[in-house]
């Protein structure tokens, strides 16, 4: 099961945080210091996988931008990490052009666009759905009644 | 009141704070607008605060003040509103607060509203953070959603099936009829999480596991034609047809065919094809490949696939993706113990991964190297990880130490050996050797009798360079004052011999007293063997005398207590100093003294506890001259006390575990079990404090006859409840007229307290031939035994 999904950047300011099973608000800031100091402290050329007090963290590095995501003993790593490349993808898919600058920009200025993607995405810790057009189906919806 | 700032600005004004008063300050001053706004009831813009406050507790600041603000958001019409109310639920509320059984009222309407999405809203955060009270009430209509035609609903409340069985686990046979077709749906999302779903259940109850048994046939079938449907551009990833189904499907096989023959032969031929075909330049491939070989170790594959899966994750480890040699050492990891021999075959890779340069590689690397580690292989093997003790992290010597020691002492192929790899471990990683670790290795040392020499000469060269690594200093203080004769006579047999004198051993010793670096524990054992060396040190017995005294006043306590005893020694019972400071007898392994030690069984079974070692053959080499078990005489070296039975093993040392040093040896009388032909047999007994079922038996064997005995073999049985163990006997020559014995220790295991009975058997050689016999013993004093 996935823990937690966090999204930081290089100087480890938080720009998403997600959690799946409840941890107090002010542990929140040191774990996201910890994970975010643990992964960039590692080279290119080191794997994924960090092994952090009882669960794991799997991370993908995206320009400036870390993706995190803290899993159990019973997930499959490598599928974890497919799954943060999948998010990237709706990612640039909604906001059509993800690149260097922008992704902070975006993600930072529509927060809650990016909690909606990633609700339906994953919920409660496990994948509901992976096909990026379903996924974005409710979001365009959504776009439409609000101009309304 | 002006309008409240959108988010976008907010952000955009945060950004500028250059400190983090600044920002503070910011926020507080929103905060505060935001509480005015709320106070004022006001509709309109509630949605856009929320929003803000959101923001703001992803940042780390309290936002409970909204959480009542979220509730009437998810109470309004608009689908904005409820958006962002279920949102703000979701992040800012759980069980933990009373305010969310208010939203139980509203969820139950969400549920049944004319449009999908706003269900799809409310089964999400009741699947998120629903209490267990909330889904006792809602579960019905949660229910009522998984058996709808609306994938896009079906696929979410599937899910939150999933946390309302979590949360009350009796409500799991409600949802039993609507998993009947679940998976007849052509909707991937679907499929996906009912097969969580599924998994949940199984994986909870085992009536249920066995239920979805039967459904295996239809698991195959989908993966199947997920497998062979060619490109289909919904759910494309890579080239490869959903990926994130076929792992969830393998998870499932794996939990539906463990333990169970019928269902695992069902998934052979899939698991096979899934192996073999599915494409490993992608690296979605490989993650179905992990899942597919996790799952053929778990069920009751036949050989044939298990070697299949075994040879996937050998390729794995020649990868050049870091990633995939992580997941291929975890996995090797967890099938070593059943699998061993085919792991073997990738040892020289996995060898290698000890020397990649990534920390989680190695250690795994590290771990497997272990559990790899046999009879067969040591010697190679030792060498590699005692470079790689040399050359890795601080935070692995540890480990790495503690597992070398462990191995060595299964394995070793040569006392000289095991000596050789203790001594380069304590040498390169000596700082980070356990503490447990050096009282072990003391025991190890004694009891390897014909190395002694070798050791201590070798401890003493060690650290002539260099004091400062602690266990390696106790080690051999420890060993220089227990054997330092042969150090000074040069007696090594092994390589070539030093010189030393013995000041220069008083020296060293010295050294160590007085060096800052020392620990307090590494100053006792420094002054203990000072003190053990007056006695096996001839010249100077002054010096040492000198050193102890200094002592008396020390400032640490603890020296300061040994000194003045040490003193008291000298001084007033200059007589017993010969007998406390002997030579310690070989150490018994006590196993439940210290930190329990994980025996790592590597293909073979083993158990390890004391009180079940059968009895052994009771024909020990009876050419090893073994003066160190003769408990109750002196030995060769220092001057023999007159017999005393009742004497004290030295306990100047402290410091290591003393078996005999609890035995009760108050007035259980001595029997003659067997005198014939000249032979006489005594049995001495003493019980043990600690564990009343065991007696301990010294037998003292004479010859009263004109010659001497030679070969002398004595073997004992007992009867089936009972337990023997036979020690070594001190020699195996009875010399004639009766002017010396053979003595050797029996224990007996009695838990059942019956009445001791012995057969006893001897064979010697006396006048040029061999004699052999056989007696009973039934005269045991009853002491002995109750």
């Amino acid at each position: 099961m996935i823990k937690f999904f966090l999204m930081v950047n290089k100087q480890g300011q938080t720009r998403l945080s997600r959690y799946y099973e409840h941890v107090e608000i002010n542990k929140r800031a040191m774990l996201e210091a910890e994970v975010i100091k643990s992964c960039l402290s590692r080279s290119k050329d080191e794997c994924s996988f960090v092994e952090y007090k009882d669960f794991k963290l799997v991370y993908r590095q995206y320009a400036a931008l870390f993706i995190v995501v803290g899993i159990d003993q019973t997930e499959n790593e490598i599928a974890v990490y497919e799954l943060i490349h999948n998010f990237v993808e709706v990612l640039d898919k909604y906001f059509s052009r993800v690149s260097e600058l922008d992704v902070s920009f975006s993600i930072m200025f529509n927060l809650d666009r990016v909690h909606i993607i990633l609700d339906e995405m994953l919920l409660n810790g496990c994948i509901v759905e992976t096909n990026q057009n379903r996924i974005l189906a409710p979001l365009f919806v959504l776009d439409k009644v609000a101009e309304g | 009141m002006p309008a409240p700032i959108r988010l976008r600005e907010l952000i955009r004004t945060i950004r500028t704070a250059r400190t983090q008063a600044e920002e503070r300050e910011m926020i507080q001053k929103e905060c505060a607008a935001i509480r005015s706004s709320f106070r004022e009831e006001d509709n309109t813009y509630r949605c856009r605060n929320v929003a803000k406050l959101l923001y703001m507790h992803m940042l780390g600041y309290p936002a409970h003040f909204g959480q009542l603000e979220c509730l009437k958001l998810i109470a309004s019409q608009k689908f904005t509103d409820k958006r962002i109310g279920y949102l703000g639920a979701m992040l800012l509320l759980d069980e933990r607060q009373d305010v969310h059984l208010l939203m139980t009222n509203c969820i139950k309407n969400d549920l049944n509203h004319s449009t999908q999405y706003v269900q799809g809203l409310a089964l999400c955060t009741l699947g998120c953070m629903g209490s267990s009270e909330m889904c006792r009430d809602l579960a019905g209509e949660v229910e009522k959603l998984l058996k709808t035609s609306n994938s896009y609903l079906r696929k979410k409340a599937a899910l939150c099936a999933v946390h309302v069985i979590r949360k009350v686990p009796e409500l799991m046979e409600m949802f039993l009829p609507a998993t009947k077709n679940l998976l007849n749906e052509k909707n991937h999302g679907v499929l996906h999480t009912s097969v969580v779903l599924l998994t949940e259940m199984c994986e909870r109850s085992p009536d249920m596991l066995a239920h979805f048994r039967k459904l295996v046939p239809q698991l195959v079938r989908i993966l199947k034609n997920l497998i062979m449907s060619g490109y289909s551009p919904e759910h494309d990833v890579s080239g490869i047809s959903d990926p994130f189904l076929q792992v969830r499907i393998l998870r499932l096989l794996r939990i539906l065919g463990r333990n169970d023959d019928d269902s695992s032969e069902a998934m052979n031929d899939i698991l096979a094809q899934v192996a073999t075909n599915t494409e490993t330049s992608k690296n979605v491939g490989n993650a179905i490949l992990y899942e597919t070989v996790l799952t053929i170790m778990d069920i009751k594959s036949e050989s044939g696939l298990r070697v299949l899966a075994i040879n996937i994750l050998g390729r794995f480890l020649l990868n050049n993706d870091k990633n995939i040699r992580y997941v291929a050492l975890t996995s090797l990891l967890k099938t070593v113990q059943t699998d061993h021999n085919a792991v073997q075959r990738h040892r020289s890779t996995i060898v290698d991964c000890l020397k990649d340069l990534d920390v989680s590689i190695k250690r795994r690397a590290m771990e497997l190297s272990f559990a790899l580690v046999n009879g067969n292989n040591v010697r190679g093997m030792m060498k590699e990880l005692l470079y790689f003790l040399d050359s890795c992290e601080p935070e692995f010597k540890a480990d790495c130490a503690s597992g070398i020691f462990l191995a060595a002492e299964k394995y070793a192929p040569s006392k000289r050996w095991h000596i050789d790899t203790i001594m380069r471990v304590l040498t390169t990683a000596g700082s980070y050797v356990r503490d447990d670790a050096v009282p072990n290795l003391i025991q190890l040392i004694t009891n390897s009798v014909e190395m002694h020499a070798y050791t201590v000469q070798r401890l003493y060269k060690a650290i002539l360079g260099d004091y400062s690594q602690q266990p390696l200093v106790q080690v051999a203080s420890w060993c220089i004052g227990e054997y330092g004769d042969l150090l000074v006579s040069g007696q090594c047999e092994e390589e070539e011999p030093i010189q030393v004198t013995e000041d220069e051993v008083l020296d060293i010793l010295e050294s160590v007293l007085i060096s800052n670096m020392s620990a307090s524990v590494t100053r006792g054992y420094a002054l203990t063997a000072i003190m053990k060396l007056s006695t096996r040190f001839t010249c100077t017995v002054n010096r040492i005398k000198k050193v102890v005294s200094i002592y008396g006043s020390s400032i640490d306590v603890e020296l300061q207590q040994r000194a003045v005893e040490y003193n008291a020694l000298f001084k007033k019972y200059d007589h017993m100093r010969p007998a406390l400071l002997e030579r310690m007898p070989v150490m018994e392994k006590v196993t439940t003294n210290g930190p329990a030690e994980i025996v790592q069984t590597n293909g073979e079974t083993e158990t390890a506890v004391l009180e079940t070692k059968p009895p052994p053959s009771g024909l020990q080499p009876a050419n090893q001259a073994n003066d160190l078990l003769d408990l109750l005489g002196g030995s060769d070296i220092t001057p023999v006390i007159p017999t005393a039975p009742t004497r004290e093993p030295a306990s100047a040392g402290g410091e290591l575990l003393d078996l005999l040093g609890d035995l009760n040896l108050t007035g259980i009388p001595s029997i003659t079990a067997y005198n014939k032909n000249g032979l006489k047999i005594d049995f001495t007994f003493e019980r043990s404090n600690t564990n009343p079922s065991v007696t301990v038996i010294t037998i003292q064997a004479s010859n009263s006859t004109e010659l001497d005995m030679t070969d002398f073999v004595f073997q004992a049985a007992v009867p089936k409840t009972f337990q023997l163990q036979l020690l070594s006997p001190s020699s195996s020559v009875i010399p004639a007229f009766n002017s010396g014995t053979i003595t050797q220790v029996i224990k007996v295991l009695n838990p059942q307290k019956q009445q001791l009975r012995m057969r006893i058997k001897l064979t010697y050689n006396h006048k040029g031939s061999a004699m052999q016999d056989l007696a009973e013993v039934n005269n045991f004093p009853p002491q002995s035994w109750q």
